[in-house]
């Protein structure tokens, strides 16, 4: 750590850049003004020879902190990755030369920003070290999966096939969970005609032959303390007995709960026997064995009605607003049932849209079909129950046509509903003063539902005793790029809970999730980030005596990694960490650094670009873009050799939530002269990897007209966005239209 | 010939899809229909008449036995096989549309005054004369189909294509004294029963 500095700075000139740049003034410019101890240029930085000659230095001890002067730091990553140094890139192909037009009128400024490029490289490196590792946690490889259904003994075989210990809590006295219910399940293999056997009994005879998996039923986890290769975890019976185990990662499959039909009186699933839910017609199934299903008088069942949707994708009090996904093609399998024991069995399945997903789902549709179920479009208005036997009630949406048609018995396809803890963000952290009354009570109201439920883990974080929720009570999930990654870190969702699915699905998110869980079990024990930021090995730190314990950190921390100690400090746990850094954008007094990015590493890089005075007409504009997605699309900006102001100067940061405002308030007091912000998609079709960080950040900058106002300076000066990596053309775009606006207002008066 | 459609009703009680998929060409794709929608889109006769297949075979499913034989709609097709080639579920959709308008005139219960059902009849009328279509009797048989005034009208407004075709040797006067035939019309005729025969013993086995 006390090692002396050196920097070394590497210019490259291929690519066309030492055609379009003075490398001999960059050169300079890196040891004159970014105190590199010495700068050296290169035809051909990335070639063999190039690596090599860096690697030498480095050998030699001339250099601990690298600058390379070159390309993009997205482009020649494996060259440029060199071990025990920091690495810093100042990006003048993609950044520079690439979106700038090659004529004499644009070399003056074209070469100003390569030289800004190269001072802010240096100021980076001066401000870096190389992360250490933190060694808080050995490797652990026990994996704990919460829950002994289909997902969840999936999930522990998975493990242990890889050579990971897996241990099951299971509440019930009994493993198979739902899917243990049901007589058979739908087709998994071509021809994808006929149902299958569940397979459950295969799994549980699985799991009880091997070694390698401690089952624990009729359980609840009581406690989880930790982080991911330390979790410290209380199993507790039902008559008391608690056992404590030590934990690498955990897999939640706490599986699904049943829609309360009784809320369907309109079908009067509440007045009689022979309106039954697709489970309790499995339970008839298993019973009939083959033979005729009898209904719960005894009858044996000629006709029956299966009303799909039934309190699904409806906007109605208590229904639930989404499709399950697995009903259509259940119904279809249990239709097959009557079909099989009984051709001459009626089966009419009454659907609004049917849908068979899956690769099979289509064959054992028209399967059923050949069988000769009929298939109805319709919605069902009422079930007449007043006789033992039943009339549906329906309008034909082919025919166009109100009908009924009697049935020995109804079948409804309820939903599937997540079973998961209380949500620990269900009420919003901060209720504006100023909402409506109403938005107030529908908050308290959403809170009730989300909270009044059982603990599943019960954490023992500050942010809450059990995973976030996405939406309609699922578990967190990052849907577009991670799927069974949740916004706590080592804990991982799959199955039913995490969003509605059949067996097959269910088996695939529960290999994922084992997968996850492995790969966290080893990055814990290396001090490794999981994704987005995966094998880094940097981690937050703050300084006691400057924390004025006022929370943020904590609250504002996405991923649950921070606790607070006895005495109100923020307590890291740095495996539950991924390097967002938006507790150092959130903390007001700017204590939070990392190895290699702090407030310092970045503002010194905003310090040290060289503002022209006023009367030079030469503005400065701010970009601060998040490194995943709209620094890539300026990247391929660049690539198109889409052209943007000379200007500009892009500083990649982690997150947007990793922007502490103090950034800004410094820039605007050195003159910069405009600040664009570049983030990603945030709300609840986010795009952000790191869940909350664009959404903070956008927040925070809400509050930045303050800061312009008591500088006087106009609000256009900065601007926040939220960007996709798509969006290629856009971000070059906005970096024009902040020049123009510039052009527009005028300069910053505040040049020095 | 209603008497066969009462055995019918008889028999299949209100199962008509059953009694679809024994008696009717094809009918046992009727089932398969997914109720896209895409046949009825693709049909070009599709504004004019009052069902389209795919609403056809949704009312077969729905029992509409009377409403579906005594539609007009299947004598309306003109098999353009636009349906065929287009539906996602490969149903021979010409061939059931047929195979109905078939099922409801064997039945006695297909439209009266449908002009393709009567024109169908005289061109089997005629057919079954000789064992050759007499173009001369057919055409003029067309033309009076109205009554007698419309005929005269008909054959006006066509007496250029009746002229062109005359002169093109595709039209021969003479065919008005009795027209050519088959050599063995009595063997044709033979024949012809059998299949008959043939055919009502496989409905009546059906009953
Ligand atoms: S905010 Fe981000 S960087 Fe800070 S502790 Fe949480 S996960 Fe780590
Ligand atoms: S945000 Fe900063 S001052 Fe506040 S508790 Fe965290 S470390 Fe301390
Ligand atoms: S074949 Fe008949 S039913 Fe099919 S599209 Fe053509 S006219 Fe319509
Ligand atoms: S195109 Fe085929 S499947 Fe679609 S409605 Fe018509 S017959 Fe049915």
């Amino acid at each position: 750590m006390a090692d002396e500095i050196l920097m070394g700075a590497y210019i490259c000139k291929g690519c066309g850049i030492g055609d379009r740049l003075d490398c001999g003034q960059l050169e300079t410019t890196a040891t004159r003004d970014g105190k590199a101890k010495f700068a050296k240029s290169h035809d051909f930085l990335c070639s063999a020879d190039g690596v090599a000659m860096i690697q030498a230095d480095i050998d030699s001890g001339e250099t601990n902190h690298v600058i390379i002067g070159a390309c993009s730091r997205r482009a020649k990553v494996e060259a440029f990755s060199f071990q025990n140094v920091t690495v810093s890139r100042a990006n003048l192909r993609e950044g520079v030369i690439w979106v700038r037009p090659d004529n004499d009128e644009a070399n003056e400024t074209t070469q100003e920003m390569a030289d800004d490029y190269i001072r802010m490289a240096c100021a980076e490196s001066k401000f870096q070290q190389v992360p250490k590792g933190s060694g808080e946690q050995p490797l652990n490889k026990n994996i704990l999966v919460v829950g002994g259904g289909f997902s969840g003994m999936t999930a522990a075989i998975e493990a242990s096939a890889a050579g990971y210990p897996a241990t099951i809590v299971e509440k019930s006295g009994a493993l198979g969970g739902v899917m243990a219910q049901l007589n058979k399940r739908v087709a998994t293999k071509s021809p994808y005609a006929d149902p299958e056997d569940t397979t459950v009994a295969d799994l549980i005879a699985a799991v009880e032959a091997d070694p390698n998996i401690t089952v624990h039923l009729n359980s609840k986890v009581t406690k989880t303390a930790g982080a991911p290769g330390r979790f410290d975890v209380d199993i507790s019976t039902e008559s008391g007995a608690t056992t404590n185990v030590s934990m690498g990662a955990i897999v939640q499959a706490s599986g699904m709960k049943q829609f309360d039909a009784n809320k369907l009186t309109e079908f009067a699933y509440d007045k009689s026997d022979n309106v039954i839910t697709q489970l309790e017609l499995e339970a008839l199934a298993k019973e009939a064995n083959g033979g005729p299903i009898k209904r719960k008088d005894g009858k044996e069942v000629q006709s029956v009605v299966f009303v799909q949707c039934a309190g699904q994708r409806s906007d109605k009090e208590g229904h639930l607003p989404y499709c399950s996904g697995f009903c259509c093609t259940a119904s279809i399998k249990q239709a097959m049932y009557f079909k099989d024991a009984n051709p001459d069995v009626d089966t009419v399945i009454m659907y609004d849209d049917l849908r068979t997903p899956g690769a099979g789902g289509e064959d054992f549709y028209r399967s059923g079909q050949k069988k000769g179920v009929i298939f109805t479009k319709s919605s069902v208005s009422t079930i007449d129950a007043s006789g033992s036997d039943l009339t549906v009630n329906f309008h034909d949406k082919i025919l166009n046509e109100d009908q009924s048609m009697p049935a020995d018995l109804v079948v409804l396809a309820t939903g599937q509903e997540p079973n998961s803890g209380p949500d620990p963000y269900a009420v919003p952290m901060e209720m504006d003063d100023d909402a409506s009354e109403e938005d107030k009570q529908a908050a308290t109201d959403a809170h009730e539902v989300a909270i009044n439920v059982e603990s599943i883990l019960n954490l023992d974080y500050r942010q809450g005793t059990d995973l976030p929720h996405l939406k309609h009570g699922f578990t967190d999930s990052h849907f577009i790029c991670f799927p069974y990654e949740t916004r706590r870190t080592g804990i991982y969702s799959a199955g039913p809970v995490r969003r509605p699915m059949d067996s097959q699905q269910a088996a695939i998110d529960a290999t994922g999730a084992a997968m996850k869980a492995i790969l966290e079990v080893e990055n814990a024990a290396k001090g490794a980030a999981a994704h987005p930021r995966s094998g880094d090995l940097s981690f937050p730190s703050f300084r006691m005596e400057g924390c004025t314990q006022c929370k943020r950190c904590t609250v504002e921390c996405p991923f649950g990694a921070i606790n607070e100690d006895e005495k109100g400090y923020p307590q890291y746990n740095e495996s539950r960490c991924r390097r967002c850094g938006t507790c150092m954008g959130a903390c007001p007094v700017r204590v939070i650094s990392f190895e290699n990015y702090s407030v310092d590493s970045v503002g010194q890089q905003i310090k040290n670009v060289d503002i022209p005075e006023e009367f030079d007409e030469k503005p400065r504009i701010l970009v601060l873009a998040c490194e995943n997605d709209a620094y890539p699309a300026l990247d391929m900006a660049a690539q198109n050799r889409l052209q943007y102001s000379a200007f500009a100067r892009v500083v990649p940061v982690r997150c947007l939530g990793s922007v502490n405002t103090i950034w800004l308030t410094d820039a605007l007091n050195s003159g910069y002269d405009g600040i664009i912000l570049m983030g990603c998609q945030k709300g609840d079709d986010y795009q952000c990897h790191f869940v909350k960080g664009s959404e903070l950040a956008h927040t925070r900058m809400s509050k930045i007209a303050d800061t312009l106002q008591t500088l006087n300076l106009e609000e256009e000066r900065v601007a926040t966005y939220e960007v996709a990596i798509t969006d290629v053309e856009r971000t070059a775009q906005l970096i024009e239209d902040m020049a123009e606006s510039i052009e527009k207002i005028g300069m910053s008066p505040f040049k020095f | 010939m209603s008497n066969l459609n009462n055995q019918m009703v008889n028999k299949y009680r209100n199962d008509f899809l059953k009694e679809v998929e024994a008696n009717v060409e094809e009918g046992d794709w009727v089932k398969m229909c997914m109720q896209c929608g895409v046949c009825a889109g693709s049909c070009p006769m599709g504004p004019y008449w009052d069902h389209p297949p795919q609403e056809i075979f949704m009312m077969i499913r729905a029992g509409k036995r009377e409403e579906v034989l005594s539609s007009t709609s299947m004598w309306m097709c003109t098999s353009c096989y636009n349906c065929i080639a287009r539906c996602p579920r490969e149903l021979p959709i010409t061939h059931i549309m047929h195979g109905l308008a078939h099922y409801g005139k064997r039945l006695g219960i297909a439209p009266k005054n449908q002009p393709t059902l009567k024109f169908s009849q005289k061109f089997w009328d005629n057919l079954m004369t000789n064992g050759r279509v007499n173009e001369l009797k057919l055409g003029i048989a067309l033309y009076f189909i109205d009554g007698f005034v419309q005929g005269i009208k008909n054959a006006l407004a066509a007496s250029g294509i009746g002229l062109g075709m005359f002169k093109a040797k595709r039209l021969d006067p003479m065919e008005i004294l009795g027209g050519h035939s088959v050599k063995d019309k009595s063997g044709l005729k033979a024949m012809i029963k059998k299949a008959q025969e043939i055919e009502e013993a496989r409905i009546s086995g059906n009953q």
